[in-house]
C-alpha cells in the first residue's frame, strides 16, 4: 500500500521550480510544472550526481545545472541521446497540499 | 493518436537521403499526423550515397553506409515499397501509379527522385562494360569488372570522376582519366589547385588525358576502348562515365508540374501544385540546383516543418563546400572563386610543402576559398563566408587561418586526418577522435548538433568546434551538413536572436509567455537555453518595467553564488578595483571560520573566493559579509564582474594616472548591470600594463596624455588582444565611452555572446562610429545605461540576508525523519 506523507502547500513551491525534501535516504527534489502538476525525484542527476532541484524546469522536464542533462520528471529518465535514470517517487496534489510517497530501495533478495 | 483511417496519407517517391531525411524530420515534429508510404526503385533501405566512393575503394562496406534498415521503416509504421518504381502521378485523382499499374492515393506527395548520371550520347554508350557511377548497382558492377579486367577509362575529371578513378585504382586497375578541360574539378578548383591535385594523383599512378574530347566508345560485344576527337584511340575493358548528374524530374514533368532545370519549388519546398512537395537533387530553388548533400538537409527540415503544419520556416538557398573523398588528399573549396574586377584575392603558395590557399574577398567579406594541402581552416573560412563577416580587421593574417588569429583556442592542432584515435579532441568532456568517429559511423550522425548530443564533444566551451567539424567531414568523407546561416535561438524556435530582440521592441513584449506566444514557440515553456536568453533580453530592454523571472535564471544567478560540482556554492564578495581593508579581510576570515568553509582562494579578478558553502548557509554568510560593508561581487553573473587595476600613480614610480581610482570609479558606476555574457574590465596605470587590460572585454591603458580605451579582448577559450577604440583626455570621458560601449553591447549582443564575438560579428568600425564618432548617440547610450542602473544596483545578498527575498529558495520544503 502506498504511504502518503504530507510535505507542504503547493504554493510553497514556485511554478516551474523545485524544493528539496530532506529524508534519511538523501534529498528528494519536488517539482512543480507550469500547469501545477508535481513530481518527485531523487535529487541526484544520473550523470555526475548534480542536484536536479537547482535546475531549470521546462514543460515536464528539468535540466541539471552541472552539465545540462535533461531529465523527464515523470520517470527520472534522461532524455535521449543521454542515458541514465534517477529514482522517481509518487507525488500528488490534493486541495493545494502536496503529498509524497517515498519509494524504498528494493532489497536484493 | 489518430487511427490509420482518419490520418492523412503522405506518399514519398524516392527512398534516398533527401526523402528519408524529410520523413525523419517530419516524425520528430508530428509523429502521428500522416500515414506514410515510401516508394524506392532500388532494392535496399536508405543508404548514404556520398559514401559510395569509399565502398568502391574498399574502405567501407555496403552495410557500413546503410542509414535506415528495413526495420526502421517498420518501427515507425512506414510502408516501404522497395524495388517499385512510380511511372505516373495522377494529379486529378491524387494517386501515384506504379510501373505495374497499381494505384496508391495521397493527400500530400513528396517527390525526391534525386538525379541520374549524365550519359554522353556517344556511339557505343550502351555496350557492356560502359557504366555510370550513381548507385550500389553501379558500384557492384565496377567491383566485379575490377576483378576480371585490367584497364579502365574514366570520362570526367570532376569530383565524381576522380573518386571513381581512385576507387578503381585501389581495386588494382590501371586507370586513365579523360577530361574535357585542362583543369581538374574546374567547378571547385582554380588552375593552380587543380594542378597540384593532378600532380599528387599522378604520383599515385593515375594517368590523365586532358584536355581531350571523347568521340566514340569502341567495341563489338563489349567495350574495347575509346576514340578521341583528335583521332587517337586508347584501349580499355571498362569505361565509367562520370561527367555529371542531371536532376531526375521526368515524372514530375509528365504530371504537368512546372520544371526548368529541375522541379521548380518555392521557399517552402512546394511545387506549383501545393499538395506536392519536392526536395533534394531533383529540385530547382531560386534558379539553383544542388548536387551536394548539405543543402538537402536544410531543405528537408523546411519541408518537414511545412508538412507538419508548423508554419513559417523557409529555405533561402545554401552555400556549399566540397571536399574530395580521396584518402590522403586534403582539398577544400567553397563559394565563388572565379576572378572578377570587384574581387580581391589573398594567395599563399608553398610548392615544397604542397600547400596552396586562396581566399577571395568582395566588399570586405569572404566569398570563396580554395585550400589544398592544409585544409584545417576550411570550416572556419566557410563559417565566415556564410555569416558574411566583415574580415577587414584580420585581413593581413587571414590566410594563416584561425589558429594564427588566436581563434583556434587552446588546442592549436593541425590536421585531423593525421591524428591518432586516442587524440583528445574535446578537452572539456574528454572525448577523443576515435569516439567521435565511432559515434558518427555507428549512429549515422551528420551534423555538429548530432555529434554534440551523442558524444558531448564541442558541447561545453565550443573551442574544439572546428576540429569536430573536421572529424565529421573526414569521417563522412565529404560534404556534411553545416550549421545553417542564421542560427535559431534554440530548438524551441526558428527565430534568431536578432529576430527575438527586434520583435520584443517592436511589439512591446514584456514577459516571457508573451514573447513565446507572439513568436509561436514550439514548446510550452521553452528550455534551459531560451528562457535565460529571453529573460536577459527583457531585463535589458525594459528596465524597471519587466519583472525578472527567477525560474528562468540559471541557478547561479537565482541564488547569487556559483554552484560547484558537489552542489555546494562559492561566495565572492566585491572588492572595488581589487582594493580591500584589514576589516574586510578580518570579516572574511571570521566567516570562513564560523561556517567551516573549507577553501579560501584568491581569484584571477583580484578578489577572494570562499568555496564549499552549503546552500542553506548562504543568507547567514552574506549577512556577516554585509555587516562588514561588503556586497555581492556578481562572480556568478552574466554581467559586470570585476575591474582589475594596478596601483597606478598613487604608488607606482611609473604610473601616469590614478588607475586604481579610475577602476574603482568605473566599478561603482557599472556594478549590478546585466550583460549578454560576463564583462571583465582592467585599468593599467601605464603602458607596462600590469592589470593586463589588453586582454579584457574593456581595458584602459593610461598614458601621460590621457586614457587609451581598448575593447574586445579575451584570455579564456580564445586568446585575443583587444582592439583599440579611442583615446580620451579625462576620466569622465573615459567613463562615458566605456559605459556607452557596454550599453551598445547590452542592446545588440546575443545572449552568451562575449564582447569580442559581438565585435567580430558587428565590426569594429560600426561600433566606433556609434560610440566614439557620434557624440550624441554616445550620450544617449550613456543615459540609457544610467537609467537602467537605478533598478539594477541593489545588493542581491542584502535582499536575501536581511529582507527575506526568496526565503523559500534556501530552506528545505520539509524534513522527514523516516523513509
Amino acid at each position: 500500500m502506498t504511504q502518503w506523507i504530507k510535505i507542504g502547500a503547493l504554493t510553497d513551491i514556485p511554478r516551474l521550480g523545485s524544493r528539496v525534501v530532506r529524508t534519511p535516504g538523501g534529498n528528494v527534489a519536488v517539482f512543480r510544472t507550469e500547469k501545477d502538476d508535481v513530481f518527485a525525484l531523487d535529487d541526484r542527476c544520473p550523470h555526475k550526481g548534480g542536484p536536479l532541484s537547482q535546475g531549470i524546469v521546462h514543460n515536464k522536464r528539468v535540466t541539471c545545472p552541472l552539465h545540462n542533462f535533461v531529465i523527464e520528471l515523470a520517470t527520472g529518465e534522461a532524455v535521449a541521446p543521454d542515458e541514465g535514470c534517477t529514482r522517481a517517487h509518487p507525488a500528488k496534489v490534493e486541495n493545494g497540499v502536496v503529498w509524497l510517497s517515498l519509494r524504498q530501495t528494493v532489497p536484493a533478495s | 493518436m489518430l487511427d490509420k483511417v482518419t490520418k492523412q496519407k503522405l506518399v514519398v517517391i524516392g527512398n534516398g537521403m533527401a526523402g528519408i531525411r524529410t520523413v525523419e524530420a517530419l516524425l520528430e515534429r508530428a509523429p502521428d499526423l500522416y500515414d506514410i508510404t515510401v516508394f524506392g526503385s532500388e532494392p535496399y533501405g536508405n543508404y548514404n550515397r556520398i559514401l559510395l566512393s569509399p565502398v568502391l575503394a574498399g574502405e567501407k562496406t555496403v552495410d557500413d553506409i546503410m542509414l535506415n534498415t528495413v526495420d526502421w521503416y517498420e518501427d515507425n509504421n512506414i510502408t516501404l515499397r522497395k524495388g517499385e518504381t512510380i511511372s505516373m502521378i495522377d494529379r486529378r485523382t491524387c494517386e501515384v501509379v506504379t510501373a505495374t499499374g497499381e494505384r496508391t492515393p495521397y493527400d500530400r506527395l513528396l517527390i525526391a527522385t534525386g538525379s541520374n548520371p549524365i550519359v554522353l550520347p556517344l556511339p557505343g554508350k550502351d555496350l557492356p562494360g560502359v557504366i555510370g557511377f550513381r548507385d550500389i548497382y553501379d558500384v557492384d558492377r565496377m567491383i566485379e569488372a575490377s576483378t576480371a579486367y585490367r584497364n579502365a577509362i574514366v570520362i570526367g575529371g570532376g569530383l565524381l570522376g576522380l573518386e571513381a578513378a581512385n576507387g578503381l585504382m585501389k581495386r588494382g586497375m590501371n586507370v586513365t582519366v579523360v577530361h574535357l578541360l585542362d583543369t581538374l574539378m574546374e567547378r571547385q578548383l582554380d588552375p593552380v589547385a587543380g594542378g597540384l591535385l593532378r600532380k599528387s594523383l599522378e604520383e599515385r599512378g593515375m594517368v590523365f588525358k586532358m584536355p581531350a574530347q571523347t568521340q566514340a566508345i569502341l567495341g563489338e560485344d563489349r567495350v574495347t576502348g575509346v576514340r578521341f576527337a583528335d583521332g587517337t584511340e586508347m584501349a580499355a575493358d571498362l569505361v565509367v562515365m562520370a561527367v555529371g548528374i542531371r536532376p531526375n524530374f521526368e515524372l514530375a514533368k509528365k504530371a504537368g508540374l512546372y520544371c526548368e532545370r529541375g522541379i521548380v519549388v518555392s521557399d517552402t519546398m512546394q511545387t506549383y501544385d501545393g499538395r506536392i512537395y519536392a526536395v533534394g537533387e531533383c529540385v530547382q530553388h531560386r534558379r539553383q540546383v544542388y548536387g551536394l548533400v548539405a543543402p538537402l538537409f536544410e531543405q528537408a527540415k523546411v519541408c518537414a516543418n511545412h508538412l507538419a503544419m508548423k508554419g513559417f520556416a523557409t529555405y533561402d538557398g545554401s552555400v556549399t563546400s566540397t571536399k574530395l573523398k580521396v584518402t590522403g588528399i586534403d582539398l577544400f573549396s567553397a563559394g565563388d572563386f572565379a576572378p572578377g574586377p570587384d574581387k580581391e584575392e589573398i594567395v599563399l603558395q608553398d610548392a615544397n610543402r604542397g600547400v596552396y590557399k586562396r581566399i577571395i574577398l568582395k566588399d570586405k567579406k569572404i566569398v570563396g576559398a580554395v585550400l589544398y594541402g592544409d585544409t584545417i581552416d576550411g570550416p572556419w573560412y566557410f563559417q565566415h563566408l556564410r555569416d558574411g563577416t566583415d574580415v577587414s580587421h584580420m585581413r593581413e593574417r587571414l590566410v594563416f587561418g584561425a589558429a594564427n588569429l588566436g581563434e583556434g583556442g587552446v588546442s592549436g592542432q593541425s590536421s585531423v586526418a593525421a591524428m591518432s584515435d586516442e587524440t583528445e579532441i574535446c578537452g572539456c568532456n574528454g572525448v577523443c577522435k576515435g569516439a567521435i568517429v565511432k559515434a558518427i559511423s555507428d549512429k549515422k550522425l551528420f551534423t555538429l548538433d548530432d555529434v554534440r548530443a551523442h558524444t558531448k564533444a564541442s558541447s561545453s566551451c565550443g573551442s574544439c568546434t572546428g576540429l569536430v567539424e573536421q572529424v565529421l567531414a573526414f569521417t563522412l568523407g565529404g560534404d556534411y551538413s553545416a550549421a545553417p546561416k542564421v542560427k535559431p535561438l534554440c530548438k524551441c524556435t526558428d527565430h534568431s536572436h536578432d529576430d527575438v530582440r527586434r520583435v520584443i521592441i517592436e511589439q512591446q513584449l514584456k514577459s516571457i509567455p508573451h514573447v513565446m506566444r507572439f513568436m509561436e514557440w514550439k514548446t510550452p515553456n521553452g528550455c534551459h537555453s531560451c528562457r535565460p536568453a529571453l529573460n536577459y533580453y527583457l531585463v535589458a530592454t525594459w528596465p524597471g518595467e519587466y519583472r525578472d523571472d527567477q525560474q528562468s535564471r540559471f541557478i547561479n544567478e537565482r541564488v547569487h553564488a556559483n554552484i560547484q560540482k558537489d552542489g555546494t556554492y562559492s561566495v565572492v564578495p566585491r572588492m572595488w578595483g581589487g582594493v580591500t581593508t584589514p576589516n574586510e579581510l578580518r570579516a572574511i576570515a571570521d566567516v570562513a571560520d564560523k561556517f567551516n568553509i573549507p577553501t579560501v582562494k584568491v581569484t584571477g579578478g583580484q578578489r577572494i573566493d570562499l568555496l564549499g558553502v552549503k546552500k542553506e548557509d548562504l543568507p547567514a554568510v552574506w549577512a556577516d559579509l554585509n555587516d562588514a560593508g561588503m556586497v555581492s561581487g556578481h562572480a556568478y553573473a552574466k554581467g559586470l564582474r570585476t575591474v582589475k587595476t594596478c596601483v597606478g600613480s598613487e604608488w607606482c614610480r611609473f604610473g601616469t594616472q590614478d588607475s586604481t581610482g579610475l577602476g574603482v570609479k568605473i566599478e561603482k558606476f557599472m556594478w549590478g548591470s546585466w550583460t549578454p555574457a560576463k564583462v571583465k574590465l582592467g585599468v593599467s596605470g601605464c603602458p607596462r600594463n600590469c592589470a593586463e587590460a589588453t586582454c579584457k572585454d574593456v581595458g584602459v591603458v593610461c598614458v601621460d596624455s590621457g586614457y587609451e580605451i581598448h575593447f574586445a579582448g579575451a584570455a579564456g577559450l580564445h586568446i585575443k588582444g583587444t582592439e583599440f577604440l579611442t583615446k580620451v583626455e579625462t576620466e569622465d570621458e573615459a567613463l562615458e565611452v566605456i559605459v556607452a560601449l557596454t550599453q551598445l553591447y547590452r542592446e545588440e549582443g546575443w545572449y552568451l555572446e562575449r564582447m569580442y564575438k559581438w565585435c567580430d560579428r558587428v565590426g569594429l568600425e560600426q561600433i566606433r562610429k556609434r560610440v566614439v564618432d557620434d557624440v550624441k548617440n554616445r550620450k544617449a547610450l550613456f543615459e540609457r545605461f544610467a537609467h537602467s542602473q537605478q533598478f539594477a544596483q541593489t545588493d542581491p545578498w542584502a535582499e536575501r540576508a536581511s529582507r527575506g527575498v526568496d526565503r523559500n529558495e534556501f530552506a528545505p520544503l520539509a524534513e522527514l525523519e523516516f523513509a
